[in-house]
């Protein structure tokens, strides 16, 4: 057979392939998912505002595990936006090519570490400090937070280079030109123009953050715990919520909100994910003009 | 750009993350290495795993990891390739807008999302169409083939859309068609695009855990069709809860973690050094 037939077929092959897997994946969960995705989904029969500040328990919807899932998002975020963007910056504008070609690899190592063998970095950790200071430390939302911090670090060191990248050379050597310092170029010029980038960036591991289910099953996600109770407690988490149904639901009434669950996750995942391209486009749109 | 300007909080900031790449890799890297000295008695790397008699071998999971991330790269990548020649001209335009869009959708699909929709839709399609219980490689196999298109996707689109526009005016010159001109000229130049993408999809599916614990059936056993129930090194970390800690199964697991991290980290060394090279030539 010639190559370029053997490449027409291969493609229109694998394209109605993955179209129609995807296509049958997503169609099913929205055919499933969309009657119990409501607010009783959410909240159960609890009024809105006292499930919200916890006056009242949720029994039977998912908002003790949304509010585990915000939370795990803030504090994650919290822990890697100041390295990760630091990172970034020093990488793009500032690092020697010695140290450029270093930091590059260990970020590029660091992407490549599955998710399961940084739940296990976590479960180890935690068992090191109950064996040395911490006797009563035990795995927690803290420690979810912070491996999946490790975990999403390189996806944002990879995006704010790469924003930070795609700032013109010339408005760089312009800034130099009227005598600004590397860092005030940095600061006044570099930052601010590559801010939609830096943004999409946080978003995009935002994302990642939130879908990530090998990390915390490891670290502290549990199936029952009720909103979260601080840093150190246990917490549940949407994720974790949706694997566990997948193997433990009792009845139709909970697979119907497994399915809920589920494309209320994939609904956010592409939300964050449109956000984030917008962002970047936008910024390509200015340079390009 | 002179880099001793820098601000020092800001090359610090950026210094610890080598560091805590460091930190992690030896910790988990000397954890595996520690279980091997001190489990001796428990002979790891045999294939009989009966936590009861004291036997934890984990050859029946290092097998099946590698059955399954080799058997769903080829397949993944293959349909990559497909996706790729779509978007670069083999298609009309709308067909190539509608599969970079679809792929887009794609990237941002949790691994969780996949797992629960395959868990209700072809596990059941397997059970009826092959018999058994449909948890099995073939299951697990399709999924993570399926994940793993965008990534190796997005890698090898962007070495060959930017070839194959630079050579365009000159291929349509010389009478090509479109096909001809990726089979011939674009394809073969960017080998080192579809070498490095098959070598990160490589690391992606022997790395995932959720699928292969929602959909793989998790016995642990020598699987010898594809319809073989079977637990891989991510989903025997993932299933392993022993509170026994030192003993052979949470040993075991530490040895698993090892296993895997070497092999991941070599994988994105080579495909990272693949893509420098590249562009070193470039």
């Amino acid at each position: 057979m010639k190559r370029e037939t053997f490449i027409k077929i291969l493609s229109w092959l694998s394209f109605f392939t993955v179209s129609f897997g995807i296509l049958s994946l997503v169609i099913f969960l929205i055919i499933r998912g969309i009657s119990s995705l409501n607010l009783r989904l959410i909240f159960g029969t609890v009024p809105i505002l006292e499930a919200v500040t916890g006056a009242r328990p949720v029994w039977d919807g998912i908002w003790p595990a949304m509010a585990g899932t915000l939370l795990l998002l803030f504090v994650t975020m919290a822990i890697v936006i100041v390295p990760g963007i630091s990172c970034g910056l020093w990488l793009s504008c500032f690092a020697s090519e010695r140290g450029r070609s270093v930091v590059g690899e260990c970020v590029n190592v660091l992407a490549g570490i599955p998710s399961i063998v940084m739940g296990l970095f976590g479960l180890e950790v935690i068992i090191l400090l109950r064996r040395t200071f911490l006797p009563n430390g035990k795995t927690c939302l803290l420690l979810s937070a912070f491996c999946l911090a490790v975990l999403v670090m390189p996806a944002l060191v990879t995006a704010v280079r790469s924003a930070a990248d795609s700032v013109p050379h010339g408005l760089k050597v312009t800034a130099y030109a009227l005598g600004m310092s590397e860092a005030q170029t940095v600061r006044h010029i570099i930052i601010p123009s590559a801010a939609p980038g830096i943004l999409g960036g946080v978003i995009l591991a935002m994302g990642r953050a939130m879908e990530d289910t090998a990390v915390i099953m490891l670290t502290g996600a549990v199936a029952n715990a009720g909103l979260p109770t601080g840093l150190t407690g246990k917490f549940e988490a949407l994720p974790f919520r949706i694997y566990y149904t997948s193997a433990q639901y009792t009845g139709a009434e909970e697979l119907a909100q497994g399915f809920g669950t589920a494309l209320l996750l994939l609904l956010m995942s592409e939300t964050l994910l449109i956000t984030a391209r917008i962002l970047q486009r936008r910024l390509l749109r200015k340079w390009r003009g | 750009m002179n880099a001793g300007k820098s601000p020092l909080f800001l090359k610090a900031l950026a210094l610890s993350v080598s560091g805590i790449l460091g930190t992690v890799t030896a910790f988990i890297i000397v954890s595996g290495i520690e279980a091997v000295i001190g489990g001796q008695g428990f002979s790891f790397f045999s294939s009989v795993w009966n936590p009861n008699a004291g036997h934890f071998g984990i050859l029946p999971m290092i097998h099946a990891s590698v059955l399954l991330a080799v058997s769903s790269l080829c397949v993944g990548w293959l349909l990559s390739l497909g996706c790729c020649c779509v978007m670069n001209g083999l298609a009309p335009k709308y067909i190539a807008d509608a599969m970079m869009m679809i792929l887009t959708v794609m990237t941002a699909m949790p691994t969780v999302v996949y797992g629960f929709a395959a868990v209700f839709l072809l596990v059941p399609v397997i059970r009826e169409a092959f018999g058994g219980s449909g948890f099995c490689w073939l299951s697990a196999g399709m999924i993570l083939a399926l994940q793993s298109v965008p990534t190796m996707t997005l890698v090898m689109d962007a070495s060959v859309r930017s070839l194959s526009s630079q050579t365009r005016i000159t291929a349509e010159t010389l009478g090509m068609t479109p096909a001809q001109h990726l089979c011939r000229v674009v394809l073969p130049s960017s080998s080192k695009a579809l070498l490095s993408s098959a070598i990160l999809g490589l690391g992606r599916c022997a790395g995932d855990a959720l699928l292969p614990v929602m959909l793989a059936g998790n016995a642990v056993r020598f699987a010898s069709s594809p319809l073989d129930s079977m637990r891989t090194l991510t989903a025997h970390i993932s299933l392993v809860l022993s509170s026994d800690i030192g003993g052979g199964e949470h040993l075991s697991l530490l040895l698993s973690g090892a296993l895997l991290l070497a092999f991941c980290g070599t994988v994105s060394i080579i495909s990272g050094s693949i893509i420098r090279r590249r562009k070193h030539e470039a």
